[in-house]
């Protein structure tokens, strides 16, 4: 019956084209555009059916816009980081390279380079898989750069391994609004934050590489957002040398980091920093501050938003070199005013914003560190402190991030 | 019968009856037809675009901006089947519903002229809802169509002879030049979507992944159409036709037009933020991660960009550090994104390859028409 009503359609058609004496031309081909794999590909993700494996063979590829999937229990895989790249150079529209809101999705062994937006953004998914992926802006660090390489957000049992993100303007491997999120093995460098864990809820950044970054790892919690972060260890990463000048654009919350931060917690929770090589971050290895640092300030905004950092544990990491040349006016004149011309601020810098409302303190707890200075935000950097006994105190270990995945 | 006699009489049938009601409307419960004519919602003869029988034309308050393309925006569903009221979201369309949306644009006074046409405001078309082919370029064609599963959209391109259009799932970039009424041109990329980008839009509920329409809601309907010389309100005359179920009495929600002078600045332009942003920046859509939420039905000032400092904007905030500073446009994220066409910064994020001029200068006064207000350092 379909069969036949088809037929008196396409019967109809010609009727119809013949009224005008014209026939029916085939498409209308753009002469500008993705050619052979590429346009293979877009078709693959339109027509994917859960379980597939979408294979990227080896090569560069170049798109003109933006990819997208929306089918559950994909895999893309290509042959290697270094072997299949997926282009986005001189990209015309979209605001990102791959874009996934698709649960049980797996990304592997490629490459996403040079989008004009955000390089591969997976958003309201569960179970994401990143293995093997590098992202990068090929010209180096630049402002206009896109602004996160691997951002899932709104996601949740996360598991991004042996990745790479280069060069993006905001942060290399960023997870936002998600729960229950591992961060492994990978590697970012020349971003302006290299792994960014924000809202986040239950997520461990563990055996990573940060470095040439302007902050190495930043576990950050944001204001007016769908959650507040919660529970985040970040340990055995090597976290060296980020000193990079900070080419964020102003008014993104990474643009307050000063160049030269290693691992920078603000206004979270609950977090633990253990076990970590922290070296050569020149303003200073860790720091800890309040959303009021990043120029957040309207307390009526912020709702019932936490601004301050609370049961913060720092233990037996590797900690060496420096905070000898702190980035920002503040921070320069606070150094040469408690350390003097050579010195150099010590391991941890510490904002100072607390809640007087929390009887037993901000709970910030440090071991092992060279030093703390609380650089007195709130007073306006003029009374700054060098006392390490209000963080002498310790707290439970945070459990391990289980994602059941066997 | 065999079926090839009864496809041959149809057709001939046909040949000899050009002038004569086209055949109905057809609904694909399945499957994905080639052409926009196997629909037939709309149909070419006579070098005009038609509307088939019970295909109902409608215009919202305030569009969608598109580089400047006109849209052509129908309606139909099948005999006895209406929409339900909805004060909110988009009306609730029966299974069988075909919404389509057709963009065009005007071509100079000389007719069609390589790939230049005309960037004018969009007045709707002809009386009877159809479009005269010597005067405007069709682009493409985009259906969404309720199936038994949900929604499904369908982008289809016009011929550049406009004599049919064919799916086109994975979408295309179309050049075209726009010339305005003082003789300036620009060059745009008008970007046909593919059917995933299609959900960007649409999927405005994030979590479900269903897509729905966007315009057809009550408040972007309740205003007064021109039906056969006649002006009647949109949702009375869908009433009439038998197409609108379930409206309650008294005043039913209502934007105002983005333009409309007699509608206060405020109005104008939270509706003109309602239809271009507010499928996304809403707390169910795509952008719900942003937090700044755009949609009408939003009236905390904070959610809607006061103040409030930007999360994923990246280079998108212009060295801007919050969305919208009361009493200054020009320090301001919004006017910045939405006057920019760089697709790592604009906004939409879709949908448009130029900026919408006129757009951004409402939202430019809109913003310093409010009361200023310091946001912090």
């Amino acid at each position: 019956m379909k069969r036949m009503r088809l037929g008196l359609l396409m019967a109809m058609g010609l009727g119809l084209a013949a009224c005008q004496q014209k026939s029916v031309v085939a498409d209308p081909a753009s002469p500008m555009g993705e050619q052979g794999f590429a346009t293979v590909l877009r078709n693959k993700l339109l027509d994917a059916k859960s379980g597939d494996v979408i294979e990227v063979p080896a090569g560069t590829f170049h798109f003109d816009r933006s990819l997208s999937l929306r089918v559950d229990g994909v895999t893309l895989r290509g042959q290697g980081m270094g072997k299949s790249v997926l282009s986005f150079k001189g990209q015309k529209t979209g605001a990102e390279g791959l874009l996934v809101n698709a649960n049980g999705f797996t990304l592997e062994n490629l490459a996403i380079e040079d989008s004009k937006g955000d390089g591969f953004k997976i958003s309201q998914s569960e179970n994401v898989t990143i293995r093997g992926v590098r992202v990068e802006w090929t010209g180096g660090p630049k402002t206009s750069n896109g602004g996160y390489g691997l951002y899932p957000v709104l996601c949740k049992n996360v598991l991004i391994e042996h990745s790479v993100a280069i060069g993006a303007a905001d942060s290399g491997i960023y997870v936002g609004q998600s729960r229950d999120v591992i961060v492994r093995n990978s590697r970012a460098e020349r971003n302006v934050a290299g792994i960014e864990i924000e809202n986040t809820v239950n997520a461990d950044v563990y055996d990573n590489v940060a470095t040439g970054n302007t902050g190495g790892i930043l576990v950050f919690n944001m204001p007016a957002l769908t959650q507040q972060g919660d529970a985040v260890r970040v340990f055995r990463n090597k976290v060296v040398e980020n000193n990079h000048e900070n080419f964020g654009a102003k008014g993104t919350p990474v643009a307050s980091v000063p160049a030269g931060s290693g691992v920078v917690i603000n206004s979270n929770d609950n977090i633990e920093i253990f076990d970590n090589d922290i070296t050569g971050n020149k303003t200073a290895n860790i720091i800890i501050s309040s959303v009021y640092s990043t120029g957040y300030k309207d307390d009526k905004a912020s709702g019932e938003f936490d601004p301050y950092p609370e049961r913060i544990y720092v233990h037996d990491n590797h900690l060496s070199g420096g905070g000898d040349a702190p980035d920002g006016l503040d921070l320069k004149a606070l150094k040469l005013a408690l350390y003097g011309l050579n010195g150099h601020m010590p391991d941890v810098l510490f904002d100072g914003y607390v809640n007087p409302q929390r009887k037993e303190g901000p709970q910030i707890c440090l071991h092992g560190v060279s030093g703390v200075v609380n650089a007195d935000g709130p007073g306006g950097y003029k009374n700054p402190s060098k006392d390490g006994k209000p963080f002498d105190c310790t707290l439970p270990a945070l459990p391990a991030v289980d994602l059941k995945r066997g | 019968m065999p079926m090839r006699r009864i496809v041959t009489a149809l057709g001939l049938a046909l040949l000899a009856a050009c002038t004569r009601a086209p055949a109905p409307v057809q609904f694909f419960a399945e499957g994905m037809p080639e052409r926009l004519s196997d629909w037939n919602v709309v149909y070419v003869a006579d070098n005009r675009l038609h509307l088939n029988a019970r295909v109902q034309p409608y215009t919202l308050d305030s569009p969608l901006f598109t580089d400047y393309a006109h849209k052509l925006r129908t309606v139909w569903m099948p005999e006895g089947k209406a929409a339900h009221y909805q004060p909110v979201d988009a009306l609730d369309f029966p299974v069988g519903t075909i919404i389509s949306k057709t963009f065009y644009y005007p071509v100079p006074d000389g007719g069609h002229n390589g790939d230049v046409v005309l960037r004018t405001a969009d007045t709707g078309p002809e009386p009877d809802g159809g479009l005269a082919l010597n005067k405007v370029r069709l682009v493409e064609t985009r259906l969404l169509v309720r199936r038994e599963a949900g929604w499904i959209a369908l982008p289809y391109v016009w011929n550049t002879e406009q004599t049919e259009a064919r799916l086109m799932r994975s979408g295309e970039l179309l050049p075209l030049t726009l010339l305005a009424a003082d003789g300036s041109k620009e060059q745009v990329d008008y970007a046909v979507p593919d059917e995933n980008q299609c959900a960007g839009c649409h999927g405005t509920d994030l979590k479900s992944k269903a897509i729905f329409p966007i315009g057809p809601k009550v408040r972007h309907l309740n205003h007064d159409a021109t039906y056969a010389g006649r002006a009647e309100n949109q949702l009375a005359h869908w009433q009439t036709l038998g197409y609108l179920t379930g409206v309650p009495a008294g005043n039913l929600p209502k934007n105002p037009a983005w333009d409309d002078p007699a509608a206060s600045l405020d109005d104008r332009a939270r509706s003109y933020l309602d239809i271009n942003c507010g499928h996304c920046h809403s707390q169910k859509g795509a952008a719900r991660t942003s937090g700044m939420w755009l949609d009408a039905t939003t009236h905390d000032l904070l959610r809607q960009g006061r103040c409030k400092l930007p999360i994923a904007a990246g280079q998108g905030t212009g060295n801007r550090p919050w969305d919208i500073v009361p009493g200054k446009p020009d320090d301001s994220i919004l006017p910045y994104r939405m006057g920019s066409n760089d697709p790592g910064v604009m906004m939409p994020e879709l949908g448009r390859s130029v900026v919408h001029a006129e757009g951004v200068k409402l939202i430019h006064d809109w913003i310093a028409a409010m009361p200023a207000q310091d946001c912090g350092r």
